[in-house]
Protein backbone atom coordinates (compact mmCIF):
# COMPACT_ATOMS: atom_id res chain seq x y z
CA UNK A 1 0.00 0.00 0.00
CA UNK A 2 2.95 2.44 0.89
CA UNK A 3 6.15 2.17 -0.56
CA UNK A 4 9.07 4.04 0.51
CA UNK A 5 12.55 3.78 -1.81
CA UNK A 6 15.91 5.49 -0.77
CA UNK A 7 13.87 8.46 0.86
CA UNK A 8 15.77 11.65 2.53
CA UNK A 9 13.57 14.18 4.23
CA UNK A 10 15.51 17.65 4.65
CA UNK A 11 14.22 20.04 7.25
CA UNK A 12 15.23 23.95 7.66
CA UNK A 13 18.24 23.28 5.09
CA UNK A 14 19.69 20.50 6.52
CA UNK A 15 19.16 16.84 5.34
CA UNK A 16 17.99 15.05 8.95
CA UNK A 17 17.01 11.38 7.35
CA UNK A 18 18.47 9.87 4.72
CA UNK A 19 18.32 6.34 2.86
CA UNK A 20 15.13 5.33 4.12
CA UNK A 21 13.51 2.36 2.70
CA UNK A 22 10.39 0.52 3.86
CA UNK A 23 7.02 -0.80 2.94
CA UNK A 24 3.36 -1.36 4.50
CA UNK A 25 0.96 -2.96 3.20
CA UNK A 26 -2.60 -3.66 3.84
CA UNK A 27 -3.65 -4.80 7.25
CA UNK A 28 -0.05 -3.53 8.51
CA UNK A 29 0.49 -0.86 10.97
CA UNK A 30 4.18 0.97 11.63
CA UNK A 31 5.68 1.95 14.09
CA UNK A 32 7.71 5.47 14.37
CA UNK A 33 10.34 5.87 17.13
CA UNK A 34 13.27 7.67 17.40
CA UNK A 35 14.23 10.62 19.60
CA UNK A 36 12.81 13.78 19.61
CA UNK A 37 13.95 15.99 16.56
CA UNK A 38 15.24 12.70 14.83
CA UNK A 39 12.60 14.17 12.07
CA UNK A 40 9.43 11.96 12.80
CA UNK A 41 7.05 14.52 12.15
CA UNK A 42 9.32 15.64 8.64
CA UNK A 43 9.17 12.04 7.32
CA UNK A 44 5.46 12.12 7.89
CA UNK A 45 4.69 15.33 6.46
CA UNK A 46 6.57 14.15 3.24
CA UNK A 47 4.64 10.84 3.12
CA UNK A 48 1.54 13.25 3.36
CA UNK A 49 2.76 15.05 0.47
CA UNK A 50 2.71 18.13 2.23
CA UNK A 51 7.06 18.58 1.37
CA UNK A 52 8.74 17.63 -1.13
CA UNK A 53 11.52 14.77 -0.49
CA UNK A 54 15.16 15.63 -1.01
CA UNK A 55 15.91 12.65 -3.00
CA UNK A 56 13.91 8.90 -3.38
CA UNK A 57 10.66 8.00 -4.12
CA UNK A 58 7.37 7.79 -1.88
CA UNK A 59 4.77 5.85 -3.93
CA UNK A 60 1.03 4.75 -3.09
CA UNK A 61 -2.31 5.44 -4.83
CA UNK A 62 -3.64 8.51 -5.36
CA UNK A 63 -6.15 10.12 -2.56
CA UNK A 64 -5.72 7.16 -0.43
CA UNK A 65 -3.84 8.33 2.79
CA UNK A 66 -5.24 10.54 5.55
CA UNK A 67 -2.92 12.74 7.60
CA UNK A 68 -3.25 14.02 11.23
CA UNK A 69 -0.99 16.15 12.79
CA UNK A 70 -0.37 17.59 16.10
CA UNK A 71 -2.91 20.45 15.56
CA UNK A 72 -6.54 18.65 14.57
CA UNK A 73 -7.82 21.47 12.93
CA UNK A 74 -10.85 21.82 15.11
CA UNK A 75 -12.60 25.17 14.65
CA UNK A 76 -13.66 26.20 18.09
CA UNK A 77 -16.73 27.68 17.26
CA UNK A 78 -18.44 24.84 15.63
CA UNK A 79 -19.96 22.24 17.19
CA UNK A 80 -17.82 18.55 16.89
CA UNK A 81 -20.76 17.72 14.18
CA UNK A 82 -20.32 20.50 12.45
CA UNK A 83 -16.50 19.87 12.38
CA UNK A 84 -16.71 16.03 11.30
CA UNK A 85 -19.40 16.68 8.86
CA UNK A 86 -17.12 19.67 7.06
CA UNK A 87 -14.16 16.90 6.66
CA UNK A 88 -16.11 14.03 5.44
CA UNK A 89 -17.38 16.03 2.91
CA UNK A 90 -14.77 17.90 1.74
CA UNK A 91 -12.68 14.37 1.25
CA UNK A 92 -15.50 12.64 0.54
CA UNK A 93 -16.21 10.49 3.21
CA UNK A 94 -19.12 9.73 5.34
CA UNK A 95 -20.36 10.43 8.84
CA UNK A 96 -22.15 7.62 10.51
CA UNK A 97 -23.92 7.55 14.57
CA UNK A 98 -21.05 4.73 14.74
CA UNK A 99 -17.93 7.40 14.85
CA UNK A 100 -19.46 9.12 17.49
CA UNK A 101 -20.04 5.88 19.72
CA UNK A 102 -16.61 4.70 18.82
CA UNK A 103 -14.67 7.32 20.37
CA UNK A 104 -17.07 8.16 23.07
CA UNK A 105 -18.33 11.53 21.63
CA UNK A 106 -21.73 10.75 21.97
CA UNK A 107 -22.84 12.93 24.70
CA UNK A 108 -20.69 15.95 23.27
CA UNK A 109 -21.57 16.18 19.61
CA UNK A 110 -23.59 19.15 19.99
CA UNK A 111 -20.85 20.98 21.72
CA UNK A 112 -18.65 23.86 20.60
CA UNK A 113 -15.40 22.32 19.90
CA UNK A 114 -13.67 25.21 21.65
CA UNK A 115 -15.55 24.06 25.68
CA UNK A 116 -13.85 20.30 24.52
CA UNK A 117 -10.71 19.74 27.03
CA UNK A 118 -7.20 19.24 24.96
CA UNK A 119 -8.35 14.98 24.96
CA UNK A 120 -11.88 15.53 24.00
CA UNK A 121 -10.92 17.83 21.52
CA UNK A 122 -7.79 14.77 20.15
CA UNK A 123 -10.64 12.66 20.05
CA UNK A 124 -12.61 14.58 17.85
CA UNK A 125 -9.44 14.46 15.35
CA UNK A 126 -9.01 11.24 15.62
CA UNK A 127 -12.86 10.86 14.67
CA UNK A 128 -12.35 12.84 11.97
CA UNK A 129 -9.47 10.29 10.64
CA UNK A 130 -12.80 7.57 10.87
CA UNK A 131 -14.70 9.69 8.83
CA UNK A 132 -12.38 10.49 5.54
CA UNK A 133 -12.91 6.50 4.27
CA UNK A 134 -8.78 6.82 3.30
CA UNK A 135 -6.90 3.42 4.02
CA UNK A 136 -3.49 4.19 4.50
CA UNK A 137 -3.13 6.84 7.85
CA UNK A 138 -0.17 8.78 8.74
CA UNK A 139 -0.57 9.83 12.68
CA UNK A 140 1.50 12.14 14.00
CA UNK A 141 1.49 11.83 18.48
CA UNK A 142 -1.87 10.71 18.06
CA UNK A 143 -2.06 9.80 21.79
CA UNK A 144 -1.23 12.88 22.92
CA UNK A 145 -2.98 14.67 25.50
CA UNK A 146 -5.26 10.80 25.71
CA UNK A 147 -5.96 9.50 29.24
CA UNK A 148 -5.70 5.68 30.01
CA UNK A 149 -9.50 5.11 28.95
CA UNK A 150 -9.23 7.04 25.86
CA UNK A 151 -5.59 5.52 24.39
CA UNK A 152 -7.36 1.90 24.48
CA UNK A 153 -10.31 3.41 22.56
CA UNK A 154 -8.49 4.07 19.70
CA UNK A 155 -5.91 0.94 20.03
CA UNK A 156 -9.57 -1.05 19.44
CA UNK A 157 -10.28 0.79 16.86
CA UNK A 158 -7.26 1.16 14.89
CA UNK A 159 -6.92 -2.43 15.05
CA UNK A 160 -10.92 -3.42 14.72
CA UNK A 161 -12.14 -0.94 12.20
CA UNK A 162 -9.35 -0.23 10.49
CA UNK A 163 -6.31 -2.53 10.21
CA UNK A 164 -8.81 -5.55 10.41
CA UNK A 165 -10.48 -4.31 7.14
CA UNK A 166 -7.53 -3.61 5.04
CA UNK A 167 -6.58 -0.40 6.30
CA UNK A 168 -2.69 0.30 7.03
CA UNK A 169 -1.09 3.07 9.28
CA UNK A 170 2.16 4.82 9.88
CA UNK A 171 2.50 6.23 13.35
CA UNK A 172 4.64 8.30 15.35
CA UNK A 173 5.16 7.83 19.05
CA UNK A 174 6.65 7.48 22.25
CA UNK A 175 4.24 5.28 24.02
CA UNK A 176 3.92 1.66 23.95
CA UNK A 177 0.93 1.03 21.60
CA UNK A 178 -1.26 -2.14 22.13
CA UNK A 179 -1.61 -3.36 18.83
CA UNK A 180 0.01 -6.01 16.05
CA UNK A 181 3.08 -3.60 15.06
CA UNK A 182 6.62 -3.77 13.33
CA UNK A 183 8.83 -1.06 14.93
CA UNK A 184 11.11 1.44 12.63
CA UNK A 185 13.67 3.14 14.44
CA UNK A 186 14.64 6.19 13.09
CA UNK A 187 17.78 7.02 15.16
CA UNK A 188 19.96 4.69 12.26
CA UNK A 189 19.07 6.85 9.77
CA UNK A 190 19.73 10.00 11.25
CA UNK A 191 21.84 12.58 9.29
CA UNK A 192 22.94 15.87 9.67
CA UNK A 193 24.22 17.45 6.29
CA UNK A 194 23.57 20.38 4.79
CA UNK A 195 21.62 20.38 1.45
CA UNK A 196 23.27 21.66 -1.70
CA UNK A 197 23.35 25.38 -2.10
CA UNK A 198 21.31 25.05 -5.35
CA UNK A 199 18.24 23.40 -4.26
CA UNK A 200 14.86 24.74 -3.41
CA UNK A 201 14.64 23.90 0.35
CA UNK A 202 18.12 25.23 0.90
CA UNK A 203 16.79 28.47 -0.63
CA UNK A 204 14.04 28.82 1.88
CA UNK B 1 -16.38 23.72 -2.25
CA UNK B 2 -19.62 24.81 -1.11
CA UNK B 3 -18.73 22.52 1.76
CA UNK B 4 -15.82 25.18 2.99
CA UNK B 5 -17.77 28.04 1.34
CA UNK B 6 -20.44 27.53 4.00
CA UNK B 7 -18.05 26.56 6.61
CA UNK B 8 -16.51 29.78 6.33
CA UNK B 9 -19.42 31.60 6.19
CA UNK B 10 -20.52 29.95 9.48
CA UNK B 11 -17.12 30.43 10.79
CA UNK B 12 -17.33 34.43 10.38
CA UNK B 13 -21.14 35.01 11.79
CA UNK B 14 -19.93 32.97 14.77
CA UNK B 15 -18.63 34.24 17.50
CA UNK B 16 -15.27 36.25 17.00
CA UNK B 17 -15.65 35.36 13.43
CA UNK B 18 -15.62 39.39 12.10
CA UNK B 19 -18.64 39.47 10.47
CA UNK B 20 -19.80 43.35 11.12
CA UNK B 21 -16.69 44.27 12.14
CA UNK B 22 -15.94 45.66 8.83
CA UNK B 23 -19.45 46.80 8.04
CA UNK B 24 -19.10 49.25 11.54
CA UNK B 25 -15.55 50.50 10.40
CA UNK B 26 -17.51 51.37 7.68
CA UNK B 27 -20.23 53.56 9.56
CA UNK B 28 -17.38 54.69 11.53
CA UNK B 29 -15.26 55.90 9.69
CA UNK B 30 -18.17 57.72 7.23
CA UNK B 31 -19.55 59.08 10.19
CA UNK B 32 -16.24 60.55 11.69
CA UNK B 33 -15.49 62.43 8.20
CA UNK B 34 -17.91 65.02 8.19
CA UNK B 35 -15.65 66.09 12.10
CA UNK B 36 -12.99 66.30 10.22
CA UNK B 37 -13.35 68.45 7.13
CA UNK B 38 -16.43 70.42 8.57
CA UNK B 39 -20.67 70.39 8.04
CA UNK B 40 -20.44 72.08 4.66
CA UNK B 41 -22.86 70.12 2.32
CA UNK B 42 -20.86 71.06 -0.79
CA UNK B 43 -17.83 70.16 0.30
CA UNK B 44 -19.04 66.79 1.68
CA UNK B 45 -20.92 65.98 -1.71
CA UNK B 46 -17.37 66.29 -3.46
CA UNK B 47 -15.45 64.15 -1.64
CA UNK B 48 -18.18 61.88 -0.78
CA UNK B 49 -17.89 59.07 -3.51
CA UNK B 50 -13.64 59.18 -2.83
CA UNK B 51 -14.56 58.59 1.11
CA UNK B 52 -17.05 56.07 0.59
CA UNK B 53 -14.85 54.07 -1.85
CA UNK B 54 -11.53 54.53 0.48
CA UNK B 55 -13.55 53.24 3.28
CA UNK B 56 -15.37 50.08 2.27
CA UNK B 57 -11.69 49.35 0.51
CA UNK B 58 -9.99 49.74 4.19
CA UNK B 59 -12.97 47.71 5.83
CA UNK B 60 -12.58 45.07 3.33
CA UNK B 61 -9.11 44.89 4.65
CA UNK B 62 -9.79 44.74 8.07
CA UNK B 63 -10.84 40.79 7.99
CA UNK B 64 -8.08 39.47 5.23
CA UNK B 65 -5.61 38.85 7.56
CA UNK B 66 -7.43 36.07 9.48
CA UNK B 67 -8.70 34.45 6.04
CA UNK B 68 -5.89 31.63 5.82
CA UNK B 69 -3.73 32.38 9.36
CA UNK B 70 -6.24 30.30 11.77
CA UNK B 71 -7.06 28.03 9.17
CA UNK B 72 -2.79 27.81 8.86
CA UNK B 73 -2.47 27.81 12.83
CA UNK B 74 -4.91 25.16 13.80
CA UNK B 75 -3.83 22.88 10.89
CA UNK B 76 -6.93 23.17 9.17
CA UNK B 77 -4.90 24.21 6.02
CA UNK B 78 -2.66 21.67 5.74
CA UNK B 79 -5.56 19.23 5.87
CA UNK B 80 -7.35 20.74 2.92
CA UNK B 81 -4.15 20.83 1.15
CA UNK B 82 -4.39 17.18 1.14
CA UNK B 83 -7.71 17.08 0.63
CA UNK B 84 -9.30 15.97 -2.94
CA UNK B 85 -10.23 19.33 -3.81
CA UNK B 86 -7.80 21.42 -5.31
CA UNK B 87 -5.85 24.70 -3.63
CA UNK B 88 -6.94 26.75 -6.15
CA UNK B 89 -10.19 25.81 -5.19
CA UNK B 90 -9.75 26.27 -1.78
CA UNK B 91 -8.58 29.77 -2.73
CA UNK B 92 -11.79 30.46 -4.51
CA UNK B 93 -14.07 29.00 -2.05
CA UNK B 94 -12.17 31.78 0.68
CA UNK B 95 -12.51 34.32 -1.35
CA UNK B 96 -15.86 34.09 -2.22
CA UNK B 97 -16.96 33.69 1.68
CA UNK B 98 -15.40 36.51 2.52
CA UNK B 99 -16.58 38.68 -0.43
CA UNK B 100 -20.31 37.11 0.99
CA UNK B 101 -19.27 38.18 4.27
CA UNK B 102 -17.86 41.65 3.73
CA UNK B 103 -18.13 43.11 0.15
CA UNK B 104 -21.79 41.97 -0.54
CA UNK B 105 -22.69 43.96 2.80
CA UNK B 106 -20.59 46.88 2.12
CA UNK B 107 -22.25 46.98 -0.80
CA UNK B 108 -25.55 47.39 0.86
CA UNK B 109 -24.81 49.85 3.32
CA UNK B 110 -22.71 51.89 1.15
CA UNK B 111 -25.67 54.12 -0.21
CA UNK B 112 -27.37 54.83 3.33
CA UNK B 113 -24.07 56.05 4.27
CA UNK B 114 -24.33 58.21 0.99
CA UNK B 115 -27.28 59.89 2.54
CA UNK B 116 -24.71 60.77 5.37
CA UNK B 117 -22.01 62.64 3.45
CA UNK B 118 -24.47 63.80 0.86
CA UNK B 119 -23.97 62.40 -2.04
CA UNK B 120 -26.57 62.94 -4.63
CA UNK B 121 -29.50 60.95 -5.06
CA UNK B 122 -28.64 60.10 -8.71
CA UNK B 123 -25.39 58.53 -7.37
CA UNK B 124 -27.28 55.70 -4.92
CA UNK B 125 -27.70 52.97 -7.76
CA UNK B 126 -23.81 53.85 -9.27
CA UNK B 127 -22.62 53.41 -5.68
CA UNK B 128 -23.84 49.84 -5.05
CA UNK B 129 -23.49 48.72 -8.53
CA UNK B 130 -19.64 49.89 -8.77
CA UNK B 131 -19.33 48.73 -4.78
CA UNK B 132 -21.61 44.98 -6.04
CA UNK B 133 -19.16 44.71 -9.15
CA UNK B 134 -15.50 46.01 -7.54
CA UNK B 135 -15.40 44.49 -4.42
CA UNK B 136 -15.22 41.01 -6.04
CA UNK B 137 -11.76 42.45 -6.77
CA UNK B 138 -11.09 43.37 -3.48
CA UNK B 139 -11.94 39.82 -2.17
CA UNK B 140 -9.55 38.42 -4.73
CA UNK B 141 -6.75 40.50 -4.17
CA UNK B 142 -6.51 39.96 -0.67
CA UNK B 143 -6.79 36.50 -0.82
CA UNK B 144 -3.77 36.64 -2.68
CA UNK B 145 -2.20 38.97 0.01
CA UNK B 146 -3.10 36.66 2.88
CA UNK B 147 -2.01 33.60 1.26
CA UNK B 148 1.67 35.21 0.40
CA UNK B 149 1.79 36.16 3.97
CA UNK B 150 0.12 33.31 5.97
CA UNK B 151 3.13 31.53 7.10
CA UNK B 152 3.94 35.10 9.09
CA UNK B 153 3.53 35.60 12.59
CA UNK B 154 1.38 38.84 12.97
CA UNK B 155 1.80 39.23 8.82
CA UNK B 156 -1.72 41.34 8.77
CA UNK B 157 0.18 44.78 8.51
CA UNK B 158 2.77 43.80 6.19
CA UNK B 159 -0.31 42.08 4.05
CA UNK B 160 -1.73 45.09 4.51
CA UNK B 161 1.52 46.55 2.45
CA UNK B 162 1.50 44.19 -0.16
CA UNK B 163 -2.13 44.62 -0.92
CA UNK B 164 -3.14 48.48 -0.31
CA UNK B 165 -0.84 49.31 -3.62
CA UNK B 166 -2.63 46.19 -5.48
CA UNK B 167 -6.45 47.95 -4.66
CA UNK B 168 -5.18 51.18 -6.43
CA UNK B 169 -6.87 50.58 -10.15
CA UNK B 170 -9.96 48.65 -8.83
CA UNK B 171 -10.03 52.30 -6.68
CA UNK B 172 -9.58 54.77 -9.11
CA UNK B 173 -11.78 53.30 -11.30
CA UNK B 174 -14.68 52.58 -8.63
CA UNK B 175 -14.51 56.20 -7.36
CA UNK B 176 -14.56 57.00 -10.70
CA UNK B 177 -17.50 55.74 -11.82
CA UNK B 178 -19.46 57.08 -8.24
CA UNK B 179 -18.26 60.46 -9.02
CA UNK B 180 -19.02 60.83 -12.53
CA UNK B 181 -22.68 59.52 -11.87
CA UNK B 182 -22.76 62.24 -8.85
CA UNK B 183 -21.91 64.75 -11.61
CA UNK B 184 -24.47 63.68 -14.01
CA UNK B 185 -22.08 62.60 -16.47
CA UNK B 186 -22.37 59.20 -18.53
CA UNK B 187 -20.64 56.50 -16.30
CA UNK B 188 -20.71 53.31 -17.48
CA UNK B 189 -17.27 53.05 -19.05
CA UNK B 190 -15.05 53.26 -15.46
CA UNK B 191 -17.87 50.92 -14.57
CA UNK B 192 -17.13 48.05 -17.30
CA UNK B 193 -13.23 48.64 -16.87
CA UNK B 194 -13.78 48.42 -12.77
CA UNK B 195 -16.01 44.82 -13.94
CA UNK B 196 -12.95 43.93 -16.30
CA UNK B 197 -10.69 44.12 -13.20
CA UNK B 198 -12.74 41.83 -11.19
CA UNK B 199 -12.82 39.22 -13.57
CA UNK B 200 -9.45 39.39 -14.06
CA UNK B 201 -8.35 39.18 -10.37
CA UNK B 202 -11.14 36.34 -10.30
CA UNK B 203 -9.67 34.36 -13.58
CA UNK B 204 -5.56 34.94 -12.96
CA UNK B 205 -5.55 34.91 -9.15
CA UNK B 206 -6.69 31.78 -7.77
CA UNK B 207 -3.73 29.97 -9.30
CA UNK B 208 -1.29 32.42 -7.62
CA UNK B 209 -3.05 32.03 -4.32
CA UNK B 210 -2.91 28.36 -4.88
CA UNK B 211 1.09 28.45 -5.78
CA UNK B 212 1.77 30.89 -2.43
CA UNK B 213 -0.27 28.56 0.14
CA UNK B 214 1.92 25.94 -1.55
CA UNK B 215 5.19 27.07 -0.79
CA UNK B 216 4.17 28.51 2.78
CA UNK B 217 3.28 24.92 3.91
CA UNK B 218 6.32 23.32 2.49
Amino acid sequence: MLRVSDLSVARGGRRILSDLSFEVSAGEALILRGANGVGKTSLLRTLAGLQSPVSGQVEYAEDTAAYASHADGVKATLSVTENLAFWAQTYGGTLGPSVFKRFDLEDLRDRAAGTLSAGQKRRVGLARLAVLNRPLWLLDEPTVSLDRFSVKLFEDMLTADHLAKGGAAVIATHIDLDIPARTLDLDAFATDTPLDADTDEAFL
Amino acid sequence: MIALLLRDIRLAIRAGGGFGLGLAFFLILVVLVPFGVGPETQVLARIAPGILWVGAMLAALLTLDRLFALDFEDGALGLLALAPIPLETVAVAKAAAHWLTTGLPLAVAAPLLGLLLQLPSGAFVPLFVSLLVGTPALSMIGTFGAGLTVGVKRGGLLMSLLVLPLYAPTLIFGAEAVRRAADGLAYTTPLILLGAISLACIALLPFATAATLRINLR
